[in-house]
C-alpha cells in the first residue's frame, strides 16, 4: 500500500469510468439534450436567446455536474475501498484530489468541450465563446471539488440526492455568479478577465481547502 | 505491541503481540470483533486508551505504523467492473511488477482468471482476489477479519499455509474467525461485550 496517492485513485476512477462509458457519458447527455430544449421552450429568437445564453449554459452545466456527484465516493464506501483509502500511510488528501480529478476528467471536461456548440446553437456572440469555455474548465473544477464535499458528506445516505444538492447549491452560487459574469461581460465587449480572475482565485482556495473537508467528512461517516 | 483500554462497547481490552505471534480474536456476534480490527487499523479512535506500536502511541508515528499494517475487513475492497489484475495492481507496492501480481493470483487459485472482469467471478473468488494482496504486501502486521468466509476447503488450507509462512519470516497476524485454525501458537483473545451495555440503551 506504499505508493498509493493521487495518481493510483485517478488512474483507476479514469479506468472504472471507462468501463461504465454509458453512467460516465449522462451528465454529458444531460446538458447536451436539455439545452437543445430551451430554443424550443423559451424562444427561438436569436437576439433573445444570446441575451439568455450565458446564464443557461451556466445553470446547465451545474445541474450536470450535480447530477454525477452522488455517485462520487458512494461505491467506494459500500465496496471497503474507502476503508482501505482513510487507512493508506500517506496525506489521505492526495487519493481524494485524485478521485475529485478524475471526476472533472469525466464530467466537467467533456462540458467545456461541448460548450461551443451550445453556445452556436443558443446564438451566444462569438466574441463570447473563448471567455465561456475558459470559465466553464475553471469554473467546473470549482465545482466537482465542492461537489465532492456534498458527496461526502451524504455517502452514507441511501437516497442522498436532495440533500446532497441542499448542502451544495449555496456553495455552488459563488462560481454561478462569477462564471456567468464572465461569459456576460465578453457579451458586453467589457474586459472578462476579472470575473475570471476571481474564479480562479475561487478554484485555487477550493483546491486547498476542499480535500481538508472531504476527508473530515469521510472520516466522520466512517467512524459510525 | 498493542495495548489498549477502550470504551464500553467492550470491556476494558488489554494485549500485546510480538512478531511471530498469531492472535486469534473470538467473541460472540456482536461483541465487537470487527471494532476491535477498526480500532487497530485507526479507521476508529479510542474513547480512552492507547494502541502502541513498537512502543509508541500510533496517532504519533502514523506513517509508519500504517505502512507495517495490512488490513482486510469484511467487504473485500474490490471494484466489480475491474479485473483481478486491475484490481490487485492499484492496490499494491508501486514495486511491484505484473508479473508478481500474476505469480500472486495464481497462487491463490485464480490464473487465467486474471483478466476477467470481477462482477463474473464469485463470492468466494472475489475474497481470493483480496487475500492475494496478502502475497505482495511488505507489511508486518495482518489484520483479518473473517478471512475463511465464502473461501473453500483448498482456499483455507492455502489461506493458512500463507499465514504459517508470514509468522515464520517474523511478521506477526491478528484474525477474527470462528473456526479452529490448523495451526500450531495460536493465542486466543476473546472480546467481551461491556456489562453495562444493556442498562446503558
Amino acid at each position: 500500500m506504499n505508493n498509493i496517492g493521487f495518481l493510483a485513485y485517478l488512474r483507476r476512477d479514469l479506468l472504472l469510468a471507462y468501463r461504465r462509458r454509458g453512467e460516465a457519458a449522462s451528465p454529458l447527455m444531460f446538458f447536451l439534450l436539455v439545452s437543445t430544449l430551451i430554443p424550443l421552450g423559451v424562444t427561438p429568437d436569436s437576439a433573445r436567446l444570446a441575451e439568455l445564453a450565458p446564464g443557461i449554459i451556466w445553470v446547465m452545466a451545474l445541474l450536470a455536474t450535480l447530477l454525477s456527484t452522488e455517485g462520487l465516493f458512494a461505491a467506494d464506501h459500500q465496496d471497503g475501498t474507502l476503508e482501505q483509502m482513510l487507512i493508506s500511510p500517506q496525506l489521505v488528501v492526495m487519493p481524494v484530489l485524485g478521485k475529485v480529478a478524475a471526476h472533472w476528467l469525466v464530467t466537467g471536461l467533456p462540458l467545456t468541450l461541448v460548450s461551443p456548440l451550445i453556445g452556436l446553437m443558443l446564438s451566444l456572440p462569438e466574441t463570447a465563446i473563448v471567455p465561456m469555455v475558459i470559465s466553464l474548465a475553471v469554473g467546473t473544477a470549482c465545482l466537482s471539488l465542492i461537489g465532492a464535499m456534498g458527496a461526502a458528506l451524504t455517502v452514507s445516505l441511501r437516497k442522498g440526492g436532495l440533500l446532497l444538492s441542499i448542502v451544495v447549491i449555496p456553495l455552488y452560487t459563488p462560481i454561478i455568479i462569477f462564471g456567468s459574469a464572465t461569459v456576460q461581460t465578453a457579451v458586453d465587449g467589457i474586459n472578462w478577465l476579472a470575473p475570471l480572475a476571481v474564479l480562479l482565485a475561487m478554484l485555487c482556495a477550493a483546491i486547498a481547502l476542499c480535500p481538508l473537508a472531504i476527508v473530515g467528512a469521510l472520516r466522520l461517516v466512517n467512524s459510525n | 505491541m498493542f495495548e489498549r483500554d477502550d470504551r464500553n462497547i467492550f470491556e476494558p481490552i488489554n494485549f500485546t503481540v510480538d512478531a511471530g505471534d498469531i492472535l486469534q480474536i473470538e467473541g460472540s456476534n456482536g461483541a465487537g470483533k470487527t471494532t476491535l480490527m477498526r480500532l487497530l487499523t485507526s479507521a476508529l479512535q479510542p474513547t480512552s486508551g492507547s494502541i502502541l506500536y513498537k512502543g509508541e502511541d500510533i496517532r504519533h508515528c502514523r506513517y509508519e505504523y500504517l505502512t507495517d499494517i495490512l488490513y482486510i475487513g469484511h467487504q473485500p475492497g474490490i471494484k466489480m467492473t475491474l479485473t483481478a489484475e486491475e484490481n490487485l495492481s492499484w492496490m499494491s507496492p508501486a514495486t511491484c511488477s505484473g508479473d508478481d501480481i500474476r505469480a500472486a493470483l495464481a497462487e491463490v487459485g485464480l490464473r487465467s482468471y486474471e483478466d476477467v472482469p470481477c462482477y463474473s467471478l464469485s463470492a468466494g473468488q472475489h475474497r481470493r482476489v483480496a487475500l492475494a494482496r496478502l502475497l505482495v504486501s511488505t507489511a508486518a502486521i495482518w489484520y483479518l477479519d473473517e478471512p475463511f468466509t465464502a473461501i473453500d476447503k483448498q482456499g483455507v488450507a492455502t489461506l493458512q499455509r500463507l499465514m504459517r509462512n508470514h509468522v515464520d519470516a517474523g511478521g506477526c497476524l491478528l484474525l477474527s474467525t470462528h473456526q479452529d485454525l490448523a495451526l500450531d501458537g495460536v493465542r486466543r483473545y476473546c472480546v467481551k461485550p461491556h456489562q453495562q451495555r444493556s442498562l446503558l440503551l
